[in-house]
């Protein structure tokens, strides 16, 4: 176990890497990060003093060395385009993002897993093929399609809910949420389930697969035949087992939620990373680019790493092939 | 030709054996695989496949026709009028005859402007899937193949991308090329930067596809012949190997022109795709979204309904081939 680990940690450390490389390579070589952050009348010898102050005479090794260190410090430099620090930017950015997601992904899995229960149990029923028709046009149509097609509908016709913004925020701390303000709350709700449908279809069909082939086996059976009701055999025996890959495959949901979380975000303006990317990709802002990406590229190895880890401590099987090998 | 290869075919087993034989080369004993009776059988069982197979034929006809079809010509910036600018559909008491479908902010025919905008969607959709069959194919028959160094190193790459959600990377490269071409003006330029962020961002699947089909045939009799009469490897893999590994790759491209068509619409969408004087579905659903608290859906709505159709009819299509193409499932 702890070999699997430190090997794995080194995998990830790997990929962090190599992703900073890029990072830098995208920071250092497109444009020159001179002439970005000044204005057109500056003198020679003031761009001569800033390229001396950033580094960037010295050897490329150590411009990455010194590129790496800051990120671990989270200095990701100045944003070209606003010209504030890219970390309070995403400080002030993350909030939102993270709300978002777990609202999606709450939305994802509370509606996700009874359908899949129920599809799964009653194979035949018209409310299963509508379910599975559902969920098959839920894949098939983009994201931010249904966004659009939410907003026409709840905002522009029947003008029940807002189409764009987090509403009213409270500050705890440097933490600004929407969750405790009713117009902050209703503001979630089209964005959290454009955003968390494509999810949910994902976690219906996953939980149903898992449902039949789980009511297949002999302790399903074992379990009629003892006389135990229906409902204890299909969510005491049988949803149980389902639940170790609908875990993991959430866990590894969790970071695509965020990367289409740039889509619902510039649907519905909502002030998060996503929108921060966004528009730092239209203005070629390298450092925010730059920085998001490393972000990201940290968010998923750690999903990934934890993933594995809990993958091994619930399924034993793993664990004893580990040790055999 | 296929009417009399489909009868052979049909009296023979209905899996050839791997290695190709002497008539023919390895493409035109695929393509009478691909026509193998068991797959029109099952194409023809359900309606659902035959009536997405119609739909998408007649999306793909009407875009392709589109400049002889089209009633207006979007690109001909001499005959738009901003006084026919915002106009419901062609039913609407305040539509015009001449726009049945209505127009946009700028006075163009939405009904051509979706013609021509399906168009280059399918363009770059098929070009970037074109281009990561090509990539991932190659990639994963020299990994599979040469194994060793060259193949952890391809596979751990593979590996790391698979980590980010495609259109993750997709939205990085073009975000960076577009950083890049910035001082540059090119206005044809776009479809190629769309075109590879795309295909890059999906060569992973074949790579992987191929390389574990590529893994078990090259220890096979026809690949250990093929190397003792002295031939290349490149020959070995691109003209023995190869055709075995077609069939999976042909249904992973089907599933992938409908997540292709459906980037590059997100990407055009978020404002880093196609830009608006060159409509693609994308863009005028960017535009249309924000005519649509005015109340002029219709911008919106046609594109949205014909993107929804083309990705759920090439679904549909890739789903069947998938099934289809799967001994194990018949």
């Amino acid at each position: 176990m702890l070999a699997f680990t430190i090997r794995r940690l080194f995998e990830a450390l790997v990929v962090m890497l190599t992703v900073a490389l890029l990072a830098f390579v995208l920071f250092r070589y497109v444009g020159d990060p001179v002439s970005q952050m000044v204005g057109q009348d500056t003198s020679l010898e003031d761009r001569t003093r800033l390229r001396l102050e950033l580094g960037l005479d010295d050897p490329v090794y150590i411009q990455f060395a010194r590129f790496v260190g800051n990120a671990v410090r989270f200095d990701f430099g100045i944003s070209y385009q606003v010209k504030q620090p890219v970390t309070r930017l995403i400080a002030e950015r993350m909030p939102a993002t993270i709300e978002l997601a777990l609202a999606a992904a709450l939305f994802a899995v509370a509606l996700g897993i009874p359908m899949g229960v129920y599809t799964g149990i009653h194979r035949d029923s018209w409310l299963s093929k509508l379910f599975l028709t559902v969920s098959l046009i839920g894949i098939s149509l983009p994201t931010f399609l249904i966004g659009i097609l939410l907003i026409y509908i709840f905002a522009v016709w029947l003008n029940v809910l807002p189409s764009f913004g987090r509403g009213d925020t409270i500050p705890i701390g440097f933490w600004r949420t929407g969750l405790l303000t009713a117009s902050g709350l209703k503001a979630l709700v089209l964005p959290a389930i454009t955003l968390g449908l494509f999810q949910m279809t994902l976690v219906t069909r996953l939980v149903r697969s898992e449902m039949l082939e789980v009511l297949r086996t002999d302790y399903i059976k074992f379990a009629r035949a003892r006389g135990l009701p229906e409902r204890a055999i299909n969510f005491g025996h049988a949803l149980r087992n389902t639940l170790v890959p609908v875990i993991t495959v959430i866990g590894l949901q969790l970071g695509s939620i965020i990367a289409f979380a740039i889509i619902t975000e510039t649907v519905f303006q909502w002030p998060g990373m996503g929108l921060m990317f966004i528009q730092a990709v239209q203005h070629a802002d390298i450092p925010v680019m730059a920085a998001y990406l490393l972000l990201v590229a940290f968010l998923f190895v750690l999903i990934n790493f934890i993933v594995d880890l809990i993958y091994v401590r619930i399924d034993p099987r793993i664990r004893i092939l580990r040790r055999g090998a | 030709m296929s009417d009399i290869a489909n009868k052979v075919r049909g009296a023979s087993p209905s899996q050839p054996p791997p290695s190709h034989r002497g008539q023919g080369t390895g493409w035109s004993s695929h393509i009478a695989t691909i026509l193998d009776s068991d797959l029109f059988y099952s194409f023809w069982r359900s309606k659902l496949v035959v009536a997405a197979a119609i739909l998408t034929a007649l999306l793909v006809g009407a875009a392709l026709l589109a400049p002889l079809i089209a009633p207006h010509d979007p690109y001909d910036l001499k005959s738009l009028d901003l006084v026919n600018a915002d106009m419901p559909p062609a039913w609407n008491s305040r539509g015009d005859r001449r726009f049945l479908l209505g127009t946009d902010d700028q006075g163009r025919d939405i009904l051509s402007t979706i013609l021509y905008g399906t168009r280059s969607s399918l363009l770059i959709g098929i070009a970037s899937v074109l281009l990561a069959v090509a990539i991932g194919v190659t990639l994963g028959l020299w990994a599979g193949y040469a194994g060793g160094r060259a193949d952890s190193f391809i596979m751990r790459i593979a590996d790391v991308q698979l980590t980010f959600p495609a259109i993750l990377t997709a939205l990085l490269i073009d975000g960076v090329a577009l950083a890049i071409f910035k001082s540059y003006r090119m206005e044809g330029g776009k479809f190629w930067i769309l075109v590879i962020s795309i295909g890059l961002a999906y060569w992973v699947q074949y790579a992987r596809t191929v390389r574990s089909v590529t893994l078990v045939e090259r220890n096979k009799e026809y690949v250990e012949a093929a190397r003792l009469i002295g031939l290349s490897p490149l020959k070995i893999m691109f003209q023995h190997i190869l055709p075995n590994v077609l069939s999976p790759v042909l249904v992973i491209a089907t599933i992938n022109l409908a997540l292709a068509i459906i980037t590059e619409a997100t990407l055009s969408f978020l404002g880093v795709g196609l830009p608006p004087t060159e409509p693609s579905l994308g863009t005028m659903i960017q535009v249309g979204n924000k005519y649509l608290f005015s109340g002029s859906w219709w911008m919106v709505a046609f594109p949205g309904l014909m993107l929804a159709l083309l990705a759920l009819a090439v679904n549909l299509l890739g789903d069947w081939l998938r099934d289809a193409l799967n001994p194990k499932l018949r």
